[in-house]
């Protein structure tokens, strides 16, 4: 693979680092203040666009900075896969901003420029780990988006925040320290480098019991990605204001998990290696259960962001379900659905968070009528839910449809009855809200009668995700060659078979 | 001589005695602020040889380097004889940089007896040195003992309420060491034919008996220093009560004179001992790694809280280095260097704080990020750096540590990742109560924030904490060769049983 020198990875991430410094200086000119974060959130997506054409070509963009220890280096590395999450990423960056300034405004919140300046920083550590060369790179950037993340969980600064903050770092932080750590010393032991590489480091011959704990603690060290039992942070993450939960909790802290954990699997374990010591399947029945609880939980919850906290675990699992599956369809659906939910999962917690700023309702039971009040929130949530259930012409289903067929392409039948089943449970808990919104009379002594749809600033945004949620399901091309660029690396193993 | 020949003969001679030099003329000052100045003096001028030889330093060869060698005491074989490999010029190094840190730390923190505390300092920089330049056995002695006394001062004049306690504490149990020590130099004088020289000895093959019983005397003196379980129960007290500076020499350099001696004395010259014994060490090693995160994770005054964490610290050193692999004691070594620096850093900030509010319990804090943020963003750094977040010094050395253990045993992984977690517990934890919940410092009281002697300082570690986590090879490579040579002093070492030492006499 034909590798190219340089510099652009490093300064996608250092843009919103030294946008940082620059919103810290102007605290106390909010629009100059805002303008940083707006000029570094497009700089940096074009500064990612720009290197679509490289990899397109079927080359790898490599940038290393400095040699930490013998096999480790600090450095960049665009393939595919990274490329396909940066690009997300960083254009939802771009609207969350927009977003971030009509909600924490709207709502006069405290401490705004923390805010701004923590949200760069988590950016910087999102395309860090997008573009990181080595497991080490990676880790470095993971452990600096949980700490940098916390003041923005905790934003509220009373108990509930204080709470959900503790829990947040105590699940990553350690669990980062304790079986990431350990995972990454037993594959450096084992294999004697820690870098991603096209079909794996981990070859035949070795250990097979140490190779798949390497693994499990791989799998239990992410704990980003949300999987069952490691998903309680997430929940109580849902403390922080709308936006946070927006972007982090559906896009960059939450994505980076699964990014991760695919990442592993593809560069670090490999195809061959997956198949070889039989953890793919195993994976997929594992995460299965996620998907399905976490569905059933959120059945259960009235709290609105509540309800798509549980959503978005049970979703994040789908993606390490279609890798784990090994085989191309599955693969694809996979990581498209890292894009496609965060289009769609991003407007609904827009969506919960217009609707607080409107109305300060938190509860979906209160939300009887409030489609006709707020008809372009709603109907953005509509959408949202749509994509969420997998309806065909919406982002959702695109992931769907090769998630089933790459079940049916590794002959597992079972998988395939598990995200149908996934789909009803879905079903269940997000149309209930739309019906509500649209077609229930609102309860005498609500309200709901004053309620006007959210400021500009707040409803453009979420209207804008909600339209590409529809267009990269009508054409989903565009993520779709990039992420056809990934699995186009393994097509040799999937020949031999 | 000329100042030149000077400068490249007798480097490591100037830099042990020109803090000395500094502290006589002292002597002769009345007005504090000239004292101050002077004693910054000195100090940064020491820092600066200190650099210069390190730079100068061949990190190629295992050999000591800038040897200077004289009769002393010609009758009994003593030598003034001094030397750096890899090892020891580092910690050369670290004892230069936080000798004039010292110096800024106490800049207003002290305020009776200037002088006499400044001149404590600088006898203390030249003894510290002193230790880690000497390759005669007796003349290493004659400075270990003399940092006994500079020391004792500092705690029992300048400590906190109850000082005389902690000093005499800390004076009995080193002691303590320093005679065993003494026992088991004057063994080695005689089985060795009447030699101090610290090369020589280490080329001498002993038989297992006698090094199980050197061993055992080398060990409690330099584990009474470092201090491992159960021998660290002075350290807290010893802490709590010494004033900043104080804090930061114990931590950032006495400590090291323990593992300092394992590395110089025990390995070298007691290889089948010291592989024999080092099941035991490490078993100690890992109950400080866990007991002493967990008596750390327990207290309420964030001084002793950091006391306990160098416990635990000093664990994964020690058992770093008995692993006697590579990545063990470079790991090891680094870990050393890396402990020096940052818990230094953060006795440092506790006693910034402890100046503005003259209470160190964490109960009493809470409000460091709202009133005092640049403060907060350094302590956040250095506690970081402490619980070794990946970018930061301490990351690397728990990493080769942990490579190192992976290697010799794979369940210690399990016993350091406690370690690890706990440490990450403890150190956040306290930064929660330190940095956030209050509003409002008790009684309204203003308080400032850092000011710029005290950026200096932070800033002169924070250097250390990113360049070793970022670009740690620049110093491993110092200690690369002289550590290679050290693992084959061990492992090289076959085990003589007393028969054929006795046929080959």
């Amino acid at each position: 693979m034909e590798v190219v020198t340089s510099i652009k990875p490093f300064l996608a991430v250092l843009v919103s680092a030294v946008a940082v410094v620059l919103i810290l200086a102007s605290s106390r000119n909010p629009d100059l203040r805002e303008f940083w974060s707006f000029g570094a959130a497009i700089v940096k997506f074009l500064i990612v666009l720009s290197m679509t054409p490289v990899i397109m070509d079927g080359k790898v963009i490599e940038f290393t900075l400095f040699t930490i220890l013998p096999g480790i280096d600090f450095g960049f590395r665009v393939d595919a896969l990274g490329l396909f999450f940066a690009t997300t990423a960083s254009f939802l960056w771009i609207i969350t901003t927009a977003y971030s300034i009509g909600y924490m405004r709207s709502l006069n919140e405290h401490s705004q420029t923390r805010y701004f300046a923590c949200f760069a920083i988590a950016l910087s550590s999102a395309i860090g780990v997008a573009f990181a060369k080595n497991l080490f790179t990676l880790y470095i950037f993971y452990e600096i988006l949980s700490i940098m993340t916390y003041p923005l969980v905790a934003h509220n600064e009373d108990k509930d925040a204080w709470e959900g903050g503790k829990k947040y770092i105590v699940y990553l932080v350690g669990l980062s320290k304790t079986a990431l750590l350990a995972a990454i010393v037993m594959t450096y032991m084992i294999t004697g480098t820690l870098d991603f590489k096209e079909g794996g480091i981990f070859t035949a011959g070795m250990q097979p019991v140490l190779v798949t704990l390497t693994y499990v603690f791989f799998l239990i060290g992410f704990a980003k990605a949300g999987i069952m039992p490691f998903h309680n942070w997430l929940p109580s993450a849902m403390v922080a204001p709308t936006p946070v939960s927006g972007l982090l909790h559906a896009v960059a802290v939450v994505k980076v998990g699964v990014f991760s954990v695919v990442k592993v699997i593809l560069y670090t374990f490999g195809l061959d290696a997956m198949g070889l010591f039989n953890l793919g399947i195993p994976t997929a029945f594992f995460v299965s259960f996620t998907i399905l609880a976490a569905s059933i939980i959120a059945l259960t919850k009235d709290d609105l962001k509540a309800r798509l906290a549980y959503s978005t675990v049970s979703q994040l699992s789908y993606v390490i379900l279609g890798v784990a599956l090994l085989t191309p369809d599955g693969i694809l659906g996979g990581i498209m659905h890292i894009a496609n939910h965060a289009f769609s999962k991003i407007t609904l917690f827009f969506c919960a968070g217009s609707i607080y700023v409107a109305s300060h309702i938190k509860k979906i039971s209160r939300l009887n009528g409030i489609g006709r009040k707020m008809p372009f929130t709603m109907a953005a949530f509509t959408i949202g839910a749509f994509s969420m259930i997998g309806v065909p012409a919406v982002a959702g289903f695109t992931s769907k449809w090769f998630l089933v067929i790459g079940s049916l392409q590794a002959g597992s039948i079972a998988l395939m009855v598990v995200l149908l089943a996934s789909t009803l449970l879905n079903a269940a808990y997000f149309l209930p809200i739309v019906f509500r919104a649209f077609f229930k009379e609102p309860e005498p002594g609500s309200h709901t009668e004053q309620v006007r749809e959210a400021p500009p600033f707040v409803v453009v945004p979420l209207t804008i995700t909600a339209v590409i949620s529809v267009i990269i399901g009508i054409w989903p091309d565009y993520f779709l060659e990039i992420a056809e660029m990934v699995i186009h690396e393994g097509a040799d193993i999937w020949k031999a078979h | 001589m000329s100042w030149t020949e000077l400068y490249n003969h007798h480097l490591l001679s100037i830099i042990i005695f020109l803090p000395l030099l500094g502290a006589v003329a002292l002597l002769f000052m009345k007005n504090e602020r000239l004292i101050r100045w002077w004693t910054l003096a000195f100090m940064v001028a020491d820092f600066m040889l200190t650099t210069c030889l390190v730079f100068k330093f061949d990190s190629t060869t295992h050999r000591m380097q800038f040897v200077e060698r004289y009769g002393w005491i010609e009758r009994f074989n003593i030598d003034y004889y001094l030397g750096v490999d890899g090892i020891s010029v580092l910690f050369v190094f670290l004892t230069g940089l936080v000798g004039w840190i010292c110096v800024l730390a106490s800049w207003t923190a002290i305020e009776k007896r200037v002088k006499e505390f400044m001149i404590a300092l600088l006898v203390m920089q030249t003894a510290m040195i002193g230790v880690f330049c000497a390759l005669d056995f007796f003349l290493f002695y004659v400075f270990w003992e003399i940092m006994l006394i500079p020391m004792y001062l500092i705690i029992g004049v300048w400590g906190g309420a109850n000082r005389i306690y902690s000093a005499v504490k800390f004076f009995l149990y080193t002691l303590a060491g320093s005679i065993l020590m003494l026992v088991g130099m004057i063994v080695l004088y005689f089985k060795a034919g009447g030699s101090f020289d610290i090369p020589y000895l280490m080329e001498q093959k002993y038989e297992f008996t006698l090094q199980a019983f050197l061993f055992i005397l080398f060990f409690v003196a330099f584990a009474i220093k470092v201090p491992m379980f159960p021998f660290h129960t002075w350290l807290p007290d010893a802490h709590v009560e010494a004033p900043t500076a104080g804090s930061i020499i114990l931590a950032g350099v006495l400590l090291k004179m323990g593992t300092y001696g394992f590395l110089r004395f025990s390995f070298p010259m007691l290889p089948d001992a010291s592989l024999f014994f080092a099941k035991p060490v490490i078993v100690l090693s890992i109950i400080a790694i866990i007991y002493g995160g967990f008596l750390a994770l327990a207290q309420e005054d964030m001084k002793k809280l950091i006391a306990y964490s160098s416990v635990s610290h000093m664990g994964f050193v020690t058992l770093g280095l008995f692993l006697f692999n590579k990545n063990g004691i470079e790991g090891g070594i680094l870990q050393m260097f890396n402990h020096g620096i940052t818990t230094s850093a953060l006795f440092l900030c506790v006693g910034l704080i402890y100046e503005r509010t003259r209470t160190r319990l964490l109960g009493h804090y809470g409000w460091a990020a709202k009133l005092v943020p640049w403060y907060a963003v350094f302590l956040f750094i250095f506690s970081l750096a402490s619980l070794g977040f990946p970018g930061t010094n301490g990351f690397i050395g728990e990493f080769l540590i942990l490579l190192g253990a992976y290697e010799e045993y794979k369940l210690y992984l399990v016993f350091l990742i406690i370690g690890i977690i706990v440490g990450a517990a403890y150190m956040l934890w306290m930064y929660q109560r330190v940095a956030f919940g209050k509003h409002h410092a008790e009684g309204g009281h203003e308080i400032k924030d850092v000011n710029l002697r005290e950026v200096v300082a932070m800033v002169a570690f924070l250097v250390f904490v990113l360049w070793v986590g970022f670009h740690p090879v620049d110093f491993l490579n110092i200690v690369d060769d002289s550590v290679a040579h050290l693992i084959s002093q061990v492992k090289g070492g076959e085990l003589l049983t007393e028969a054929a030492v006795e046929a080959a006499h």
